[in-house]
């Protein structure tokens, strides 16, 4: 049955803007996104419409390795930062002292105010060749001479792990805070080891928690560009700079508008395949 | 396992020792670019040489500090700016779009609800090409119709804005609705009996309400919009902000300055989060 509705005043003053928002800034530009991707300009500058750029994405395999390679890395990545974040959050909400909960939070969340290039800059002085952790290991006498600790996989990885954790951390606290201590209590008394509250009552009760921190987790890695940018080096071979170099460095924005339109259908696709595999909706996961 | 429960010494030592561990992880970085800012090298490495200001103040041929270094000076002027024009729109479409979904009834709306969502799950860099690419074309489309060059449209301060603002913008909408769903709809009942229209009654009653709210909004906006690197990579025109500045000068080597401008960038944050907590916490 259609819901009655009147088109009064407030109704227009409310939608008005919100319809100008999301038609220019989200819905035009990413149908645009689409049609320049299918645009294909020969040499001469003859313009013809077809699949030939994404039929490129695929022909070469510095593209599409790349492509699978930071979708490979962008889910391990996603399961790491859950594996450090949730002792973490059980610490805060289950095992500390409630006084100083306030005080751990304050703490948890802190770095993340500070902007994602301060924190890689940090990271990169600790780590180059030239950095702390060499000079500290150098002094010690445990190295000899100081070795290169940037530009790897590893560092990449814990680099992209870290810029992520408050993503995990936060939800994850707000889902175990809801959780019933008696629950705990009844499995312990009940004779459960620690694996089996875990996996029983601790992670299915923190499932929509998860979910969200995963969502936005591999979301924001799949798209980050400054950290496999500055801690992975030249090889980093992330798939938001193939794009940036589409756009910037070769200038063929209809290439880059064919791997921009594929990142989008990965990262959609991926997150609704997760919605799907937890039975959770996206409106329900994002409050 | 839990508070209530026996625990034996060594789960609380190891379990302490790993959060220990963890602290030191999230901290590390910071306190190392912090420290460094204050250290007489040109370089931002150890050894230490001695404590010194001259990376924050000298104005010398070889060591020019941040207070007299135009460039990035001039880049945090412009992040600034963005930010308070980012701060302006998202709260004013972010408030109205949270009455429109908490408060109005309409066609189609869980469609335009998922519609306002979907900015959260779309990667920052792909909302930075798609806006410049659009902006583009209607540039290219003004220009080949009327011979118009509308100056919006190529890469700079408002494209900059009007990216940040287009996912910002969604979370502010969730903040505001978050609080108006807690509000008792009969006091704005109350004001429309006495004889208040509507945005009378929302004037000063509900938006009275919902101030924290958006006040707490607009401040993580700013911040948001302060540090944005991936959308505005792909908007910025000659004047870049700060982070894309930063991520150059990074790129191409550093001077301690960087330091000193992260020494204040986290000393500043810090204090803004520290006085949010105490505001939110006095609101309770």
């Amino acid at each position: 049955m259609p819901r009655r509705f009147h088109i009064t005043l407030p109704l227009v003053c409310f939608l008005t803007p919100v319809l100008l928002w999301l038609v220019l800034m989200i819905v035009l530009p990413h149908v645009d996104l689409l049609r320049m991707s299918l645009r294909v300009e020969d040499i001469e500058g003859n313009v013809s419409w077809g699949f030939a750029n994404y039929l490129n994405f695929f022909k070469e395999p510095i593209y599409w390795l790349t492509f699978v390679r930071t979708a490979v890395y962008s889910i391990m990545v996603t399961f790491m930062t859950f594996v450090v974040a949730l002792p973490v959050a059980f610490y805060i909400t289950k095992v500390a002292a409630p006084r100083f909960q306030g005080f751990l939070m304050m703490l948890l969340l802190m770095p993340f105010w500070v902007s994602e290039l301060v924190r890689v800059y940090g990271w990169m002085i600790l780590l180059r060749e030239s950095g702390v952790i060499n000079h500290f290991l150098t002094r010690l006498g445990i190295l000899t001479q100081p070795i290169e600790m940037l530009y790897n996989d590893v560092t990449m990885v814990m680099g992209l792990v870290y810029t992520s954790m408050l993503f995990m951390a936060v939800p994850l606290v707000s889902v175990l805070e809801s959780l019933d201590d008696s629950l705990i209590e009844a499995a312990y008394d009940l004779g459960a080891n620690m694996g089996t509250i875990l996996f029983r009552i601790v992670i299915p009760h923190a499932m929509p928690g998860i979910v969200s921190g995963s969502i936005v987790v591999f979301m924001l890695t799949l798209g980050n560009y400054l950290t496999p940018n500055l801690m992975g080096g030249k090889n980093s071979l992330w798939f938001t700079e193939q794009i940036y170099n589409q756009f910037i460095a070769s200038f063929n924005w209809n290439q880059g508008s064919a791997f921009g339109f594929l990142l989008l259908v990965l990262s959609s696709l991926v997150i609704w395949v997760g919605l799907k595999l937890t039975r959770q909706k996206l409106s329900r996961v994002v409050q | 396992m839990i508070r209530s429960l026996p625990n034996s010494r060594r789960y609380l030592y190891s379990y302490k020792l790993y959060m220990g561990l963890y602290f030191t992880f999230l901290f590390a970085p910071l306190v190392v670019t912090c420290v460094l800012a204050f250290n007489d090298s040109q370089f931002p490495a150890l050894p230490w040489k001695g404590f010194t200001l001259e990376w924050f103040t000298a104005d010398l041929p070889h060591r020019v500090g941040i207070f007299h270094d135009r460039m990035n000076l001039e880049s945090i002027w412009v992040s600034a700016q963005v930010a308070f024009f980012v701060t302006i729109l998202s709260v004013t479409v972010g408030t109205c779009a949270a009455f429109l979904f908490e408060q109005e009834e309409f066609p189609f709306k869980p469609a335009l609800y998922f519609l306002m969502l979907s900015p959260l799950v779309i990667p920052g860099v792909i909302l930075g090409i798609s806006i410049l690419l659009f902006s583009n074309t209607l540039g290219l489309y003004c220009e080949t119709r009327w011979g118009l060059d509308v100056p919006l449209f190529r890469p700079g301060f408002w494209l900059v804005v009007l990216g940040q603002f287009s996912f910002i913008a969604t979370l502010v909408t969730l903040v505001v609705s978050a609080r108006l769903r807690k509000f008792d709809r009969t006091l704005e009942e109350a004001a429309l009996n006495l004889g208040a229209n509507r945005f009378e009654a929302i004037w000063h009653i509900t938006l009275k309400f919902l101030r924290p709210a958006i006040v707490g909004a607009a401040a993580v906006a700013f911040l948001m919009s302060f540090e944005n690197f991936n959308t505005t990579l792909f908007l910025t025109g000659s004047e870049t902000t700060l982070p894309i500045n930063l991520y150059l000068q990074v790129r191409d080597g550093s001077t301690p300055v960087i330091n000193a401008i992260s020494f204040l960038l986290i000393v500043g944050t810090s204090l803004a989060a520290v006085a949010n907590l105490y505001f939110s916490r006095k609101q309770e």
